[in-house]
């Protein structure tokens, strides 16, 4: 029988927020790609929670704005709410988290997808991947396409043998009810690859018609609207914002929850899955937390044209009598009518020790890997290495040398390092305190950090790179000046700084040292620095935050030139350890089965100790 | 912990002796030195002394003198780590010498890991391959014995309160990050307040641990080995077989009393001292009572027994004696003289007390190497350890201490100039990861499990 035959340079496999940013990645540095969905109407679908960012979340999208990547544009496009959290912190940890209209991000990325050129998108359910050797050559469909390739990227997210399950109901389906992908699990095992067994859940949605908000606090978005893309200003994107609310749950709730728990699929053993301690149901919470007599609800809005809200910190996989008591126990939702269920699901994944840094595999030339297939979760962890594996797969194509973004770099380099280097017994989540120079991964300056890296794959043109010189220079400069103007403990300035609540000046100083002030601040000293030209914003940020936490900055890069000696020794890809002696033996097994790029990367694997990491260096001559 | 800095530690034994020598190498080793050293002729410094030249003068702390010494240069790369080394030579008194690596670790050094000069040695292609690998040896036995010693030594007070400080840092670590990742469920509105009564506390907890190990007791090296028996059960050819065997005699004191010898040897890598009370027999009957006395009270300050056992003849009164003091008691019983005809076995031994027994011949040296297993065994599961600890673990522990209470000023700094919570964290992890290197415990994911632990993150 004849069948469909066609040629691409990469096929990706899954249309979420990792394989979009794959795929887009791929075509737009010039190569032949194609993207497979179970659904053309689920491209960049947000299943879960209705916003994009958040606590080192928000960096992570910050960073791939900066590479060159969508998402960033995407939900700049697409917010209904914006707000900068932790401002009352540390610069390192304030975060953009936007609300999304769901059903306009997906649509507008996927026409985003639909007009970038060389790219093809197509509504079938791989089935097969195909080798010859260690070769990756293509893919096979469940009608029996076979599409040829270079390179494949799996994206397939939570699709595996997905099961959705609430109560003693289960349903063999993806999120909401989309088609689970049945067939690619036993191409994987048939490859060696070896796959386990994560879950996740989901709340409710409610009809807003029923929800009495009277009895919530509102939430609303921030006067002042900071963008997530290097490409859009203020004024660009600015709109009407929808409110969140706040509620909370209470006793009689956790009654509910305790008096059914025995009904729970994840308390009678009928979900074997592996959840997130981060993201626990309610459920979870309350029996985990006994002590606490109430917890978060936020409600927020799926869109601008839906009646459907998010019921956020009660995901649940309780039965559905279960859940309509519960969340009518809770003050505003005493009618509340539910929309959709919430849910557990369970799906496979693979343990991502398995991959390289690029997030290709050991072992099989051309296959890589993205996203929740990679145990991780999030739409924004998914997008980060979704992103990454695109261009990694394409630069490979290309004939050219690998990015990998470091720890000191990158929220991106953190999560990928720890992906691939340390085996993670539940999904992964990006979190602040994962990130040990975070005073230098700031999402204020990931288009500083990471912009050049973008420009060199090619995924920044020439205007926008052009533009972000123009910053740079400016911050420089401007920092150059204010570190060598010197000004006296005249009458004048001593009169200033009593009035802006600061104390006299004993001897001269610098503009600098002034902005260096607690109480004091750039545009604070504008009175005596007659000299200054007007400057943009994002600039005078720079300024400050270089110059008041100078001393904190310059200890953390000592720290990373510490770290970057022991990344830079690079061990060979083909490296026995069985021939490496005195190793002992946890520290040879571990380093056999996640192959280690640098000796850094090696010292980070639990089991090798740093007597084992002495041994290394010498054996390898450092 | 690999970058070339300046490292030091003290080159000779651990024992009392004429004189001492530390040794300091890496890229600032001259300018530590002239430091706190001052030539007796004041227009001398060590930065002006050639390669391989000599210079004499005070060990100097601040305004004080430690003590004289001679220091030697070699410049590098013409030195045995190829990069410039001083060596300080001064009197050998133990707790002198601990002192004086103290100044120099205070004047910009570093202590040393186990094998470190000869590791630079290696890589600054000093030594060929064949001696580097008798360093990985080394690096790694030496590892394992400090893993064993923190494992095992440190069940005492100083762990507790180490812990203890230890937890105290995380949760406040996981309170502030947890308020970071979710700042709609926790607070940090007042925070730094109580939290620099806390710090404040625990600087003087630390500074208390180090008025401790700066009381400078007598450091002892080696595990405390008493070898007991009834007369002629062959306890001096034992000894002899030990010393002679390995060939690792560091030094020979006479004891407090006059009838025990102590002998340092390090067998198998495993340093001990072994007291021979040879002297008891030869004047008075064990089951005398002067004699039961001293061999009670040495069982009372040993950490290990060996029991020497004549097989050749039966086991009698004063063996049921000597038996009846060894009840939990670290005991390896040796059945010696297997050369000669038996009449008594392993069995007559382990119906009466339960220790292991070892079979061999003082007088040939054979089973000897089975004694040495034994040993290693006992010390590597944890069963022997040391009464003091190693000295250079201890130095150790109170450079990282130092460095904690120079983190913890750091977060009252911080918190004086009311800085943000975030920046606190930084320093704290700091602290925390140095008191880890105390207890050899890597920092893991003891974070991310406090967090969800302790914290219910609700997205």
């Amino acid at each position: 029988m004849p069948q469909i035959e066609e040629t691409y340079d990469v096929v990706v496999v899954g249309a979420g927020h990792a394989g979009c940013e794959a795929a887009l990645a791929a075509a737009r540095m010039g190569l032949e790609t194609i993207i497979f969905t179970v659904s053309m109407d689920s491209v960049a679908m947000m299943p879960c929670n209705p916003n994009i960012g958040g606590s080192s979340k928000g960096h992570l999208v910050r960073e791939i704005d900066a590479l060159g990547g969508e998402m960033g544009k995407n939900i700049d496009k697409t917010y209904i709410q914006s707000k900068m959290l932790n401002e009352s912190k540390g610069p390192a940890v304030h975060s953009l988290r936007a609300q999304a209209d769901k059903a306009e991000y997906s649509r507008a990325m996927r026409m985003v997808m639909e007009e970038t050129e060389l790219l093809t998108l197509r509504q079938a359910e791989v089935s097969e991947i195909l080798s010859e050797g260690n070769q990756i050559t293509g893919i096979r469909t469940f009608s029996g396409g076979t599409y040829y390739a270079k390179a494949v990227i799996l994206c397939t997210g939570v699709y595996l043998k997905a099961r959705c399950i609430h109560g003693d109901v289960s349903y063999p389906t993806g999120p909401n009810g989309l088609q689970a992908a049945n067939y690619l699990t036993e191409s994987l095992l048939k490859l060696g690859i070896p796959v386990r067994r994560f879950k996740t859940g989901t709340p409710a949605r409610i009809d807003k018609r029923s929800i009495d908000f009277s009895k919530m606090a509102e939430q609303k978005g921030d006067e002042r609207i900071v963008p997530f893309s290097f490409t859009n200003t203020e004024e660009d994107i600015k709109r009407e914002q929808i409110s969140c609310w706040l509620t909370y749950t209470n006793e009689t709730t956790h009654e509910i929850i305790k008096s059914n728990i025995d009904r729970s699929p994840l308390f009678s053993g009928a979900i074997e899955g592996t959840g997130p301690r981060y993201c626990p149901s309610i459920e979870d919470k309350v029996m985990k937390f006994p002590d606490k007599d109430r917890h978060q609800v936020f409600i927020e809005p799926e869109g601008e044209y839906t009646n459907e809200m998010y019921v956020g910190g009660m995901s649940s996989s309780l039965p559905e009598d279960v859940q309509f008591a519960m969340y009518r126990s809770v003050p505003g939702l005493e009618n509340a009518r539910i929309v959709r269920n919430a849910y557990a699901i369970e799906y496979d994944c693979i343990d991502a020790t398995q991959l390289k840094p690029t997030l290709e595999f050991q072992g099989f030339d051309g296959l890589f890997a993205a996203g929740q297939f990679n145990g991780s979760s999030g739409y924004e962890e998914a997008a980060a290495q979704g992103f990454m594996a695109g261009v990694n797969a394409s630069r490979k194509i290309l004939g050219k040398d690998p990015i990998i973004l470091d720890r000191s770099q990158a929220y991106i380099g953190v999560l990928i390092d720890d992906l691939v280097t340390k085996e993670t017994a539940e999904p992964y989540r990006m979190m602040t305190s994962r990130a040990e120079y975070r005073l230098l991964l700031r999402q204020d300056n990931a288009d500083l950090r990471l912009t050049d890296i973008g420009y060199e794959i090619g995924l920044i043109d020439e205007a926008r790179y052009e533009k972000f010189c123009q910053k740079r220079e400016a911050i420089d400069k401007e920092i150059e000046r204010l570190e060598s103007v010197t000004v006296g403990a005249n009458k004048k300035m001593q009169e200033f700084l009593e009035t802006a609540g600061s104390t006299p000046l004993k001897t001269a100083a610098t503009l600098a040292d002034l902005v260096r002030r607690p109480e004091l601040s750039y545009d604070k000293i504008a009175p005596v620095d007659p000299d200054r030209q007007p400057l943009p914003a994002d600039v005078v940020e720079q300024i400050n935050i270089n110059l008041k936490y100078d001393g904190y900055i310059k200890r953390q890069k000592q720290q990373v030139e510490h770290f970057k000696k022991l990344e830079k020794k690079l061990i060979p890809a083909d490296l026995n350890y069985d021939d490496v002696q005195n190793l002992r033996k946890e520290a040879r097994q571990k380093l056999n089965a996640i192959r280690p790029t640098s000796v850094g990367q090696a010292s980070r694997i639990s089991g090798v100790s740093p007597a084992d990491i002495s041994v290394l260096l010498i054996y390898l001559g450092a | 912990m690999f970058q070339k800095d300046t490292i030091a530690a003290i080159a000779t034994g651990m024992t009392n002796a004429g004189i001492g020598i530390i040794r300091v190498s890496g890229t600032e080793a001259i300018e530590v030195v002239d430091r706190m050293f001052r030539a007796k002729n004041p227009s001398k410094t060590i930065q002006d002394t050639p390669s391989y030249s000599a210079l004499f003068g005070n060990i100097c702390d601040g305004d004080s003198v430690l003590d004289e010494a001679i220091c030697l240069v070699m410049r590098g790369p013409n030195s045995y780590t190829t990069e410039d080394v001083v060596e300080i030579q001064c009197h050998g008194g133990i707790v002198m010498l601990q002192k004086i690596l103290e100044l120099v670790i205070r004047s910009g050094a570093r202590a040393a890991e186990p094998g470190e000069f000869t590791k630079r040695a290696f890589l600054g292609g000093r030594i060929d391959i064949t001696q580097a690998e008798s360093v990985m040896d080394m690096i790694h036995a030496k590892n394992e014995l400090a893993a064993r010693s923190s494992a095992t030594q440190l069940q005492g007070k100083l762990s507790v309160k180490i812990k203890e400080l230890r937890r105290m840092i995380l949760e406040h670590i996981a309170y502030i990050e947890s308020a970071l990742d979710d700042p709609e469920n926790y607070s940090l509105d007042g925070y730094s307040e109580g939290l620099s009564v806390q710090v404040t506390d625990t600087i003087q907890s630390v500074n208390a641990l180090l008025a401790t190990a700066d009381e400078g007791k007598m450091i002892k090296e080696g595990i405390r080995t008493v070898i007991l028996g009834k007369p002629n059960a062959g306890k001096s050819s034992l000894l002899n077989q030990l010393l002679g065997e390995e060939r690792a005699i560091v030094t020979e004191v006479a004891g407090t009393t006059r009838d025990t010898l102590e002998e340092d040897a390090v067998i198998q890598g495993i340093p001990l001292r072994i007291i021979d009370t040879a002297g008891i027999h030869e004047t008075v009957d064990i089951v005398e009572k002067i004699g039961v006395d001293k061999a009670k009270n040495s069982v009372k300050d040993a950490d290990l027994i060996l029991y020497v056992v004549d097989a050749a003849r039966p086991l009698d009164a004063d063996d049921k004696q000597i038996m009846s003091l060894l009840k939990d008691e670290k005991v390896i019983t040796i059945l010696n003289k297997i050369d000669m005809e038996q009449v008594v076995d392993k069995e007559c031994i382990t119906c009466e007390i339960q220790t292991p027994v070892v079979e061999i011949s003082a007088k040939t040296g054979d089973g000897l190497q089975d004694l040495c297993e034994c040993l290693k065994n006992l010390f590597f599961h944890g069963k022997l350890t040391m009464n003091d600890e190693v000295y250079i673990t201890n130095l150790r522990h109170k450079q990282a201490l130092m460095e904690t209470r120079e983190s913890l000023e750091r977060v009252l700094d911080s918190i004086e100039q009311q800085m943000p919570e975030d920046f606190l964290t930084i320093d704290l992890m700091a602290a925390y990861e140095q008191l880890g290197y105390i207890l050899g415990e890597a920092l893991g994911d003891d974070l991310a499990n406090e967090i969800f632990s302790k914290f219910c993150m609700g997205k």
